[in-house]
């Protein structure tokens, strides 16, 4: 039963909450090991179902006995939503995401059975965007590479340290100009650099130049920025072709997924000094990452963190509350994955 | 009067390159096409050379000066000119000029990297990756958000201005402090550090070396920003107090540090190699093939206009 002392110290929740027999059902899908802290928020407001609070039983069984009328689910962190257990879920009308991406959701399926998916990128694009330029200036201005050869003891050694390049002037290619996309741009054109895009469409209120394809926005941008959702038409969209074209003094930064980069052609090309440099928060097989990048300079990496602040997930929280209660009280969705 | 045209007399005004045997000044072959030029105090032409060239740190003292009686101008090749007897040079009627604007995008763009990096950790996370303790350890410590940090700048210069600008599409809040408050600017002002300090989340070091600024940044401006408070100083190293910041930052009493520059390059203090808070950099801020050009045009452009009598670019 949900009493005042339970209640969040959050002052924005002012609803009172319901009597638990009346508490709108959410089916929470998580790895056991994955912990958010969205539950105790939640738990005020919504009746949890979470098949790892009866570790006795499987999913299967748990979600077949208890979730029948469940309306809405809770995916977790990456926690695959597949199209067999949306069919344990005869009742669901939304599935509420709780990470950047949506690409571990079964899509097809839910459009299938007319059920409704928001993402919480809205919550993550500031600091992904943020990460994504330190990425860049990182690289072109060899920060990483320097505190390491500070850290090294190397400076009263007196050699040559290479010169970085500047940041202005740069022609960014942003490779999926949503959320983060544009919070990239915004920031990236207070340093002067130029802006151009590749999207599934082309967007008539933004007034940067698009490019139909990858191939032609690398071949007239000095950095890639790819910032798009994974789904089977991104996957590898960064390819030996697009790195061809990018050039020898291209710059790639990736803060969205591992496969929208061809990691062995990038790779090779970092190794063989065929492109400029690279940042990526994300690989094809974390958290494995190529040896070969360790030893360059000219790359900096990190363990898929772009999206990692205090700030960030009390938004996260904020969101996924704001689409539970938005959906319970037939209100419009906050953040709802448009399927086109 | 330097021409362009090929004639059989050398017209070509001579210029003194003043410096350190250890500092070469980029792209110095350029400036073969307009000037004369030699490198050392003792060399003859010395008693009759009007211009020098101060090559990055090198200093300019008043001894110097009395083996240049014809001296009528220094030109300075790096954003700082802390290292110039500038009072010596005003008593002499010696004019100087400074590196003007062909640095400040530059560093305005390193000290929002190393802000950057501090607080999102990336050069931590980048050493995290590849000593190969991803696999094993899974979890990375979560950053802070830069936007709506409160930034406070010391010193709004133009590469402060150019600092603010970019910061500001970040989402942050800027405040500054300086000289004298800038009536068209729109940021708030604190009279003196300290305040600006209580005020900010982030202090970030933009501003001259001189006596008044010499540890502009002391124990009690650190303490006023307080336990999660970050430093970033791409000025010079003698704009803070460097033991106590180093003491603040073992001792966990800041939140962290970016530091382009030392009280004693090239050592920096062996306790903060053990920090992650902390980034560190061998005074680069400036440093990129096209600040070089765009400083070796200026140098240039003020050298032909004190031959020809005109106006300098950047006088300081």
């Amino acid at each position: 039963m949900a009493t005042k002392e339970e209640r969040p110290q959050v002052l924005e929740n002012r609803e009172e909450p319901k009597e638990e027999g009346e508490l709108p059902l959410v089916v929470v899908l998580r790895s056991k090991n994955f912990n958010l802290p969205l539950e105790d928020r939640l738990q005020s407001h919504f009746h949890l179902l979470d098949p790892n609070d009866s570790p006795d039983e499987s999913t299967e069984s748990f979600l077949s006995r208890h979730a029948h009328s469940a309306r809405a689910l809770l995916c977790v962190g990456l926690t695959p939503l597949t199209a067999d257990t949306i069919g344990l879920l005869p009742s669901l009308e939304l599935v509420v995401g709780s990470s950047a991406g949506v690409e571990h959701i079964d899509l097809h399926e839910c459009r299938r059975r007319g059920i409704m998916v928001t993402s919480a990128s809205a919550a993550f694009s500031e600091d992904a965007a943020d990460y994504a330029v330190a990425l860049l200036i990182d690289v072109l201005r060899r920060i990483a590479a320097a505190d390491r050869f500070v850290r090294g003891r190397l400076w009263p050694v007196k050699g040559e340290h290479p010169l970085g390049f500047k940041l202005g002037g740069k022609r960014v290619g942003i490779v999926g100009l949503g959320n983060i996309g544009s919070q990239i741009a915004k920031r990236l054109v207070a340093f002067g650099c130029s802006i151009a895009y590749n999207s599934r469409k082309k967007k008539p209120s933004v007034p940067f130049p698009y490019y139909a394809n990858v191939g032609d926005l690398a071949a007239n941008s000095d950095v890639l920025i790819v910032s798009c959702a994974l789904t089977e038409d991104t996957h590898h969209i960064i390819n030996k072709d697009v790195m061809t074209a990018l050039g020898k003094e291209g710059v790639i930064i990736n803060v969205g997924r591992g496969p929208l980069v061809d990691e062995k052609e990038l790779v090779q090309f970092l190794v063989r000094g065929e492109i400029g440099g690279a940042g990526l928060d994300v690989f094809e097989n974390e958290p494995d990452v190529p040896k070969e990048l360790f030893k360059l300079d000219n790359v900096v990496l990190s363990p898929h963190c772009a999206v990692v602040t205090l700030e960030s997930f009390a938004a996260l929280q904020d969101l996924v509350m704001a689409n539970l209660k938005a959906f319970f009280s037939n209100k419009p969705l906050v953040s709802l994955v448009q399927n086109e | 009067m330097a021409t362009e045209d090929n004639e059989v007399e050398d017209h070509r005004p001579l210029v003194l390159i003043h410096h350190l045997p250890s500092f070469k000044l980029p792209l110095q072959d350029r400036l073969i096409t307009h000037f004369r030029l030699f490198d050392s105090l003792a060399s003859p032409e010395a008693s009759s050379v009007r211009a020098l060239i101060c090559v990055g740190p090198t200093p300019v003292t008043a001894d110097n000066l009395d083996h240049l009686p014809s001296l009528r101008l220094v030109v300075g090749s790096s954003a700082g000119l802390d290292h110039v007897d500038l009072a010596e040079c005003r008593r002499r009627g010696i004019s100087v000029t400074n590196s003007g604007d062909a640095y400040s995008e530059n560093v305005a763009d390193y000290a929002v990297a190393l802000l950057l990096d501090v607080l999102r950790r990336v050069s931590a996370a980048d050493r995290f990756v590849r000593s190969g303790l991803w696999p094993q350890m899974g979890e990375y410590p979560l950053g802070c958000k830069l936007g709506g940090k409160r930034i406070g700048i010391v010193g709004l210069g133009s590469i402060g201005s150019e600092v603010a600008k970019r910061l500001v599409a970040f989402g942050c809040t800027v405040a500054y402090n300086s000289r004298n408050k800038k009536p068209s600017v729109l940021y708030p002002y604190y009279a003196n550090v300290h305040d600006l300090a209580v005020n900010s989340d982030v202090l970030i070091v933009c501003c001259a070396l001189t006596n008044e600024t010499h540890h502009i940044i002391n124990k009690d401006v650190l303490t006023a920003l307080g336990r999660e408070g970050v430093i970033i100083n791409v000025g010079r190293g003698a704009l803070v107090d460097e033991k106590e910041l180093v003491q603040f930052l073992v001792q966990g009493e800041i939140g962290g540090a970016g530091l382009d520059v030392f009280e004693n390059e090239p050592n920096v203090p062996k306790e903060l190699f053990a920090l992650d808070n902390v980034v560190l950099s061998p005074h680069l801020a400036v440093s990129t093939p096209e600040s070089f050009e765009a400083l070796n045009e200026l140098i240039i452009a003020n050298l032909k206009a004190f031959f020809s009598n005109k106006p300098l670019l950047s006088p300081f």
